[in-house]
């Protein structure tokens, strides 16, 4: 049966059917959708890890247990999960294990575009490169087998467009995999100096038979059509070629990435006149090709910032660019992102907003919007759970050059469990001021609602243990900790300025679920989310002054001549802008 | 049919896009055709703009089009049209939704909603004007907007050799099922 599926649909067929039993992952655009698809698989245990380098280490510990592994994570979660990775590398495995790296050239949800080709050369890892989802579900398959033959961990290279781009699939049964036995293996699987200097000698001997297996492997394969014009390629980026070049061109399509076949690369090489290689983002094959001694033509045309695309081959290497209907582009208006209408984060940014002398440290989740107009309250944004410790670094800095100014940190809850926690001990231990505010939304809001160690459920539905935000705060040794609701302005105002005179650590927890959640019953309770009247502007009293807009909350506009409107299909009543207004304008809908 | 057919559907967060594309890929791959879908959601759920292109033909290589390609450019909203027209062939085709939603710019009064769009469309390429908002209304639910435009764009493109009728029952929730065959005829009539 065939069946349309994303490349990360295809990746949870691929482990169900190769007979994983243990996944895990911190969720992350564009790699999310991996686990939450293994998740529907009952025959797999899968869990939300609090962070990328827990999951590859879970991973790790039931590959040596003797059972197929998959950890997941998006591109800049590897940089998390580098530690155990390389060292994973000496140890090699038991049952099959694959680590999923789902990179973002463009940058379409991300901080960076780094090509993650580079961690199987350094960490030296297989890689294998899938270029639609039928390839993802079958790389998936054939890297469990090339895994367990070669006693090595394997790298599964995504991107954006495999991961989020549908195409058909294949679908077949599971094939259950017993567990390995497990023997214990002092020499294998424990990474002393000692150990290490033999198990380094072991892997390389390991990458040479691997390189020979690459050199017959069928999927890296060779495609002859015109000799005139040879392409080496792989990913999403062989089939960018094949839409501009077609039957044109002859290539060499790699499926396996590291280690290089390069006995293939030179045949390849020596049968075609012109020799192309087509890569999105960095010149990784480029470069090993070139210094293997080839001719190669492939940076110089194609550029490495941004994500590929046919347009820019056909007019990078053929000079050909499409007729295309021109339009006043001034005219068009920008659509950025913006924080919900009701987002609990808006209270809290409004009042941050109007402090002078602060700086905001932030961090990765939706509260990062907090940055755009017009609140436009954050001074940093560099990687989950910076914003703690880069805000007690700011700090420090400020103390030694004597500038007065209140640094606050502010972090997600589940970005917290994430990486805050390690900051927060920083600041109190090295005797901080940095405030650290935790946006508790109760959810992990912008990459789609996933549980977290806060929520009180795990990924496959069960109901566990809440950790409390509070007690741990308590247990790093922070005294001065509040809880408070973000819609109230008056009480964050009042807990944002008792920070701003504190000279010790200060922790604010900010706690409202996120506007989009389905709230279990007790949480609609709890909060009062079902007596929630929206608002309305009552134009007689509107004065026209403009301050309600400054809220940004995409629920009201502003007509001259009329004043505020309050779309009644967005608006969910949360009050932020009825406290703002000076004029008692807004009120409630039927009071 | 040899060559590959290249459709854009563009539009903001929340307009049922992305179940449109569902409907319309499940009903090509079960006539037969090799396809491929390729969605930007980035942040819809945010309020950004909203795009999934589906080409579809005997084998498709690439899932996503440039610029000067698209068969035809199915807008769900007006300014939404003008932002991705320049993907639209020459002569390629127009489905526009007579429908805007401001964007927070415009919310705030930093810019104005872009005037005329319609107008200076239409004097660039082949237009069809739908006014989803009003028909769904009719049928009795806002949200069928979605289905009415994918009538519309079976119907420009004249997609004839596909069960729509079983697309849209496989595809939608179960209580849904009727008012949106319902949707997608009046979104073929209006064409
Ligand atoms: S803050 Fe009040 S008076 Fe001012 S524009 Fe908004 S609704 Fe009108
Ligand atoms: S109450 Fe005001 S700020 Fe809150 S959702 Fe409604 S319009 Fe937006």
């Amino acid at each position: 049966m065939k069946r349309l599926l994303t490349g990360n649909e295809a990746v949870a067929r691929g482990a169900y059917e190769a007979g994983v039993t243990v996944a895990s992952a911190y969720p992350g655009t564009p790699s999310t959708e991996i686990l939450e698809n293994i998740a529907k698989y009952k025959e797999i245990y899968s869990e939300w890890a609090p962070n990328e380098k827990v999951a590859l280490e879970v991973a790790i510990g039931a590959s040596i247990a003797g059972a197929r592994a998959i950890a997941a994570m998006k591109h800049v979660g590897v940089n998390v999960a580098a530690d155990p990775l390389f060292t994973f590398a000496y140890t090699g495995v038991n049952g099959g294990c694959i680590l999923v790296t789902a990179d973002d050239p463009g940058m379409h949800s991300s901080q960076n575009e780094q090509d993650n080709r580079y961690y199987a050369k350094s960490a030296k890892l297989v890689m294998l490169e899938p270029s639609d989802s039928q390839e993802a579900k079958d790389f998936v398959k054939l890297g469990y087998e090339i895994s367990e033959m070669f006693d090595v961990p394997i790298l599964l290279r995504l991107t954006t467009r495999i991961c989020h781009s549908k195409t058909l699939v294949e679908l077949e049964e599971r094939q259950e995999v017993e567990i390995k036995e497990y023997n214990k293996n002092i020499a294998k699987y424990v990474a002393t100096p000692a150990n290490g200097r033999i198990l380094h000698v072991k892997l390389e001997e390991k990458l040479k038979k691997l390189e020979e297996y690459s050199n017959n492997t069928p999927i890296n394969k060779v495609e002859f059509n015109d000799k005139s014009i040879g392409i080496i390629t792989s990913g999403v980026a062989y089939q960018y070629a094949k839409e501009v070049f077609g039957d044109n061109a002859s290539y060499l399509k790699l499926g396996m990435t590291f280690p290089l076949p390069k006995q293939k690369i030179r045949e390849f090489a020596e049968q075609v006149d012109k020799l192309y290689v087509i890569e999105e983002l960095e010149p990784y094959l480029e470069t090993e090709i070139k210094a293997m001694g080839i001719d190669v033509i492939g940076k110089e045309l194609i550029p490495n910032i941004g994500e590929l695309n046919p347009d820019i081959i056909r007019e990078a290497l053929l000079g050909e660019k499409k007729e295309i209907i021109e339009m006043n582009s001034e005219k068009i208006v920008s659509r950025p992102p913006t924080m919900c209408a009701g987002c609990p984060h808006r209270g809290l940014f409004y009042v941050l907003s109007k402090k002078k002398n602060v700086v905001i440290t932030g961090d990765i989740g939706c509260y990062t919007l907090g940055s755009a107009p017009p609140l436009e309250t954050m001074d940093t944004c560099i990687c989950m759970g910076a914003s703690v410790s880069a805000g007690h670094g700011f700090s420090k800095a400020f103390e030694v050059n004597g500038k007065e100014a209140k640094v606050f940190g502010v972090i997600g809850d589940s970005t917290f469990f994430h990486s805050g926690i390690t900051g927060l001990i920083d600041i109190v231990y090295n005797k901080g001021n940095a405030a650290t505010i935790i946006l508790d939304n109760r959810i992990t809001g912008m990459t789609g609602h996933q549980e977290n160690p806060g929520t009180g459920y795990t990924l496959m539905g069960e109901v566990t243990e809440q950790i409390d935000l509070v007690k741990i705060c308590e247990a790093i040794g922070v005294k001065h900790i509040e809880v408070i609701n973000p819609l109230d302005l008056e009480e964050t105002e009042k807990a944002i300025d008792k920070a701003i005179n504190t000279d010790e650590p200060v922790v604010i927890i900010t706690k409202w679920p996120c506007v989009l959640k389905k709230s279990p019953k007790e949480e609609i309770e709890e909060y009062g989310l079902d007596q929630r009247k929206i608002c309305t502007v009552e134009s007689d009293k509107c004065k026209q002054c403009k301050l309600c807009l400054k809220v940004g909350c995409p629920a009201i506009s502003f007509e001259e001549g009329i004043g505020a409107i309050i779309d009644d299909t967005m608006c969910v009543g949360c009050d932020v802008c009825l406290q703002v207004c000076p004029f008692n304008a807004i009120v409630k809908v039927g009071e | 049919m040899s060559e590959t057919k290249n459709i854009l559907l563009v539009g903001v967060g929340g307009q049922g896009i992305i179940l449109a594309s569902k409907v319309l890929s499940k009903g090509l791959v079960d006539a037969g055709f090799d396809v491929k879908m390729s969605e930007v959601h980035g942040m819809a759920q945010r309020g950004g703009s909203v795009t999934t292109q589906v080409r579809y033909g005997e084998k498709v290589y690439s899932p996503i089009i440039g610029k000067g390609q698209a068969d035809i450019l199915v807008a769900f909203e007006k300014m939404e049209a003008m932002r991705w027209i320049e993907y639209l062939k020459p002569n390629g085709k127009l489905v526009i939704n007579n429908y805007s939603i401001p964007s927070v710019p415009v919310l705030t009064g930093q810019v104005k909603y872009p005037e005329n769009i319609i107008e200076e469309l239409k004097e660039k390429v082949d237009t069809t004007v739908i006014d989803a908002a009003n028909a769904a209304r009719e049928l009795g639910n806002i949200r069928t907007q979605n289905i009415i435009m994918l009538g519309a764009l079976v119907k420009a493109l004249n997609i004839t050799e596909v069960n729509w009728e079983e697309a849209i029952r496989e595809t939608v929730k179960e209580k849904y099922i009727d008012i949106n065959l319902k949707a997608f005829n009046r979104g073929m009539e209006l064409v």
